[in-house]
């Protein structure tokens, strides 16, 4: 088609709105979390190419305590997602007072996935692992471990701050429901990424 | 102002009321995107003159290797590495990525879309002011202890990884890291910035099909920023590990430094190859894709006649940054991949020519038959397409792994990426300079001095560069620091001391752009508001535009961008904002 046809097509003033629009903060949102998602899928496939090129990659997780612990995070992380849905969707139905509500309920769940992490961290710390040692085998367990998993947490304790100041301000009436809703995309993320982080770092290194 | 939307976003994030009066927020910590399109520019045009001259001690040095060189004194072959990675990483980051995208991209995106600012002015703001944090980190290397880092601006471990295995892989490599990991994060922010003013700042009637392609570059290179640099960042964070806190991502067993064994065990270097080309070559087209965007703009207005197949552009456009994600390991030739490997990678190299093809084949149909107006920006805008096609003729060799494999440490490499991402692309900011100054600064560069400029910069790069391509098919290798000693390489010398000479001469060229720049900015002709006759919408508003752009008026958009010699319109260019129906043709 050519340039001319095209302006017959669309006749100046005609183009209103275009088709998909989607607010700037939102969008910005996603494409940060496009951005971010890119920089995980970095660790991970580093990770895994490590592992795969690793003869002797250790397999220490045992049913208990790492993967019911890890069950509980994730557990815990998943019904965050949830508080933060419903708070969203009280506050694009006007219920402020609810909204405000599940949105600290989600910040306090993010906090207790952070200390159950921190107290697994510092568990296995206790043990010996570290970022340059560990009792089973090669270093880079340890390296990966708590390069990945420290990533994710420090998402989870920025999100945790992002819905604490966002919550505040949508109380004191300076932020509206589509700034929750912009936070909540975020808080999905994190969740997303631990979606990852569990099969990849914990279940694939359970012991058989 | 915008297209309607929630009353809470988009509108509001781009009203920044009026200009501010204090010269601190008016011109430093400015919001304005015009403003901080100078300040990238300024950045870049730093940047270059300190790269420039590390390539010069470098062309010097090669040849007379006793030379005293002000400044450096006689350089010794660690210094050259240094003075190699610094040139590198300058020009990469700082001058390739920085002034075609964030320079020209935020001063024009917006008011050739017909945006008031983009879509989120304090990031803006911070992303330039991170960039400039990372470009001083940069530097400060130069003055640690140790020097700057050897390693390449590739970087690769081990070397980069471990700090006794070199004079400069002390602190000046942890700074280097530093500040690419800054450079990362600026521009993240800059390419979400991009993305979001394309999408949703279009003036009414602008719709994607009716964008310059200038601002089609803009966004596609914005997109594979925003991919990119993520990965590039993950990969610097561990080697930043690796070098600090004990890790052994990059680093495997069993080396020995200095007669002293390094406690890493198990890591990978190839890893860091894979995920900083996996960054890296899409990096290249983040520095060509805004030329390419130029040359279009350009040589459409130059040649009034319409860009040849628009969309057939913006489709090639797509499918280079596509297939710019997917051809990573024809870096990595010399590996030792699997065959298999390599045959895909090179597969998908040799693919990257079908659009590159379209895209020149578009451009010589665009001047075909057209009134040319040989102006300094349209012969910088045609030098581009040679320097793009003579360049990017090696890149079907080198992507095969047979012929790479004894070409890639040569000379012949150096020959290739320097036509075409370095010159091509610094042809392109050459082109952007001269073409939008008088919207810039309201006044014309002087045309006779950009002529001379032109001549001896195309000549002068065909002189350094093409001579190279023999150097590397004669087996001359690139990265060492002088080849007067090594027998085999005697005959080579006088053509090294050829390009030196050109060398020398093509960078004293460059003080007569920088003559012209800052005399024109004072002394220049006054520019007419439209003086090349373009029909965009940077060429509606007043010379330099208002603080909104527009001045509170919103454009509306009724034409494509090239809308040149329409057969029976009144003048030979048609505006986008003309309302009045285009004859058919």
């Amino acid at each position: 088609m050519s340039q001319a046809d095209m302006a017959m097509h669309h006749p100046g003033g005609v183009m209103t709105e275009p088709a998909f629009a989607v607010p700037a903060r939102k969008m910005a949102i996603w494409l940060f979390i496009i951005a971010d998602a890119a920089t995980f899928a970095a660790c991970l496939v580093a990770y895994g190419f490590l592992r795969n090129g690793s003869p002797s990659w250790p397999t220490p997780f045992k049913f208990s305590p790492t993967v019911i612990n890890a069950m509980v995070m994730t557990f815990i992380l998943i019904t965050s997602s949830l508080t933060m849905l419903l708070g969203v969707r009280a506050g694009k139905a006007g219920d402020r007072a609810a909204a405000f509500r599940f949105t600290v309920i989600t910040a306090v769940a993010g906090i207790v996935f952070a200390l159950l992490h921190l107290r697994e961290w510092m568990g296995m710390i206790h043990e010996g692992v570290t970022l340059f040692h560990n009792p089973w085998g090669t270093a880079l367990f340890g390296a990966s471990f708590f390069s990945i998993t420290g990533l994710h947490l420090t998402h989870v304790v920025g999100g945790v701050v992002a819905l604490l100041v966002v919550g505040g301000r949508y109380k004191a009436g300076r932020m509206n429901a589509d700034h929750l809703e912009v936070v909540g995309l975020y808080w999905h993320f994190v969740d997303l990424v631990w979606m990852f982080v569990v099969p990849f770092v914990y279940l694939l290194n359970v012991a058989r | 102002m915008t297209q309607a939307h929630g009353p809470a976003d988009a509108a509001p994030a781009t009203v920044h009321g009026h200009a501010p009066t204090g010269f601190i927020r008016k011109y430093v910590f400015s919001l304005d995107h015009k403003v901080i399109g100078i300040q990238y520019y300024f950045l870049a045009l730093t940047a270059v003159c300190i790269g420039m001259i590390l390539s010069l001690a470098m062309r010097i040095h090669m040849v007379w290797p006793d030379a005293s060189i002000p400044f450096f004194g006689a350089i010794k072959p660690e210094q050259y590495l240094t003075l190699m990675t610094m040139h590198g990483t300058i020009m990469v980051f700082f001058v390739l990525t920085t002034a075609p995208q964030s320079g020209f991209g935020n001063y024009f995106l917006p008011i050739q879309i017909g945006a008031p600012d983009m879509a989120f002015p304090t990031l803006n703001m911070l992303s330039f002011w991170t960039t400039f944090l990372s470009f001083a980190v940069m530097i400060s290397a130069f003055f640690v202890a140790g020097g700057a880092p050897l390693s390449g601006w590739t970087n690769y471990p081990t070397l980069s990884a471990i700090p006794m295995a070199g004079p400069g892989e002390g602190l000046g490599e942890d700074l280097w890291l530093i500040s690419i990991a800054l450079f990362c994060v600026a521009s993240m922010m800059g390419a979400l910035n991009f993305i979001t003013t394309t999408l949703d700042l279009r003036a009414k009637g602008m719709t994607l099909m009716r964008m310059p392609l200038t601002c089609w570059s803009w966004f596609i290179t914005a997109i594979l920023g925003l991919l990119a640099f993520g990965v590039l960042l993950a990969g610097g964070i561990l080697l930043l590990m690796d070098r600090n806190l004990g890790t052994s991502f990059f680093v495997p067993g069993g080396l020995v430094v200095s007669g002293v064994p390094v406690q890493h065990s198990g890591g990978s270097p190839l890893l860091w190859q894979h995920l900083f080309w996996f960054f890296g070559h899409p990096e290249v087209y983040i520095a060509i894709l805004p030329g390419m965007g130029v040359a279009s703009q350009l040589l459409s207005t130059f040649s009034r006649k319409p860009i040849f197949g628009y969309r057939a552009m913006v489709y090639a456009m797509m499918a280079i940054g596509i297939l710019g994600f997917m051809v990573w390991g024809h870096h990595m030739f010399m590996s030792g991949m699997s065959p298999y490997s390599a045959f895909a990678f090179s597969f998908m190299t040799m693919a990257i020519g079908v659009p590159s093809a379209i895209k020149t084949f578009n451009w010589l149909g665009t001047m075909w038959k057209g009134k040319i107006r040989f102006t300094v920006p349209m012969l910088f805008a045609i030098g581009f397409v040679s320097l793009f096609v003579s360049g990017g003729l090696s890149g079907p060799f080198l992507a095969q792994p047979a012929i790479d494999i004894p070409l890639h440490d040569t000379y012949f490499v150096v020959a290739h990426f320097h036509l075409i991402m370095g010159v091509a692309a610094i042809f392109g900011i050459f082109a952007a300079t001269y073409y939008w100054f008088p919207k810039m600064y309201g006044r014309m560069m002087n045309d006779a001095l950009g002529k001379i400029h032109f001549v001896m910069t195309f000549v002068g790069a065909y002189c350094i560069f093409m001579p190279m391509h023999y150097l590397g098919m004669a087996g001359n290798p690139r990265r060492y620091s002088q080849f007067t000693e090594v027998k085999y390489l005697a005959p080579l010398i006088p053509i090294h001391k050829f390009i030196t000479y050109a060398a020398i001469i093509t960078v004293s060229a460059q003080l007569l752009f920088l003559f012209n720049f800052f005399w024109s900015m004072k002394k220049g002709k006054k520019a007419a508001q439209n003086p090349w006759e373009a029909t965009t919408l940077e060429w509606t508003t007043a010379t330099p535009p208002p603080h909104d752009n527009f001045g509170g008026v919103t454009p509306v958009v009724y034409h494509g961008a090239y809308e040149y010699s329409v057969p029976g319109a009144e003048k030979d260019y048609i505006m986008q904002t003309d309302p009045t129906p285009v004859p058919a043709h």
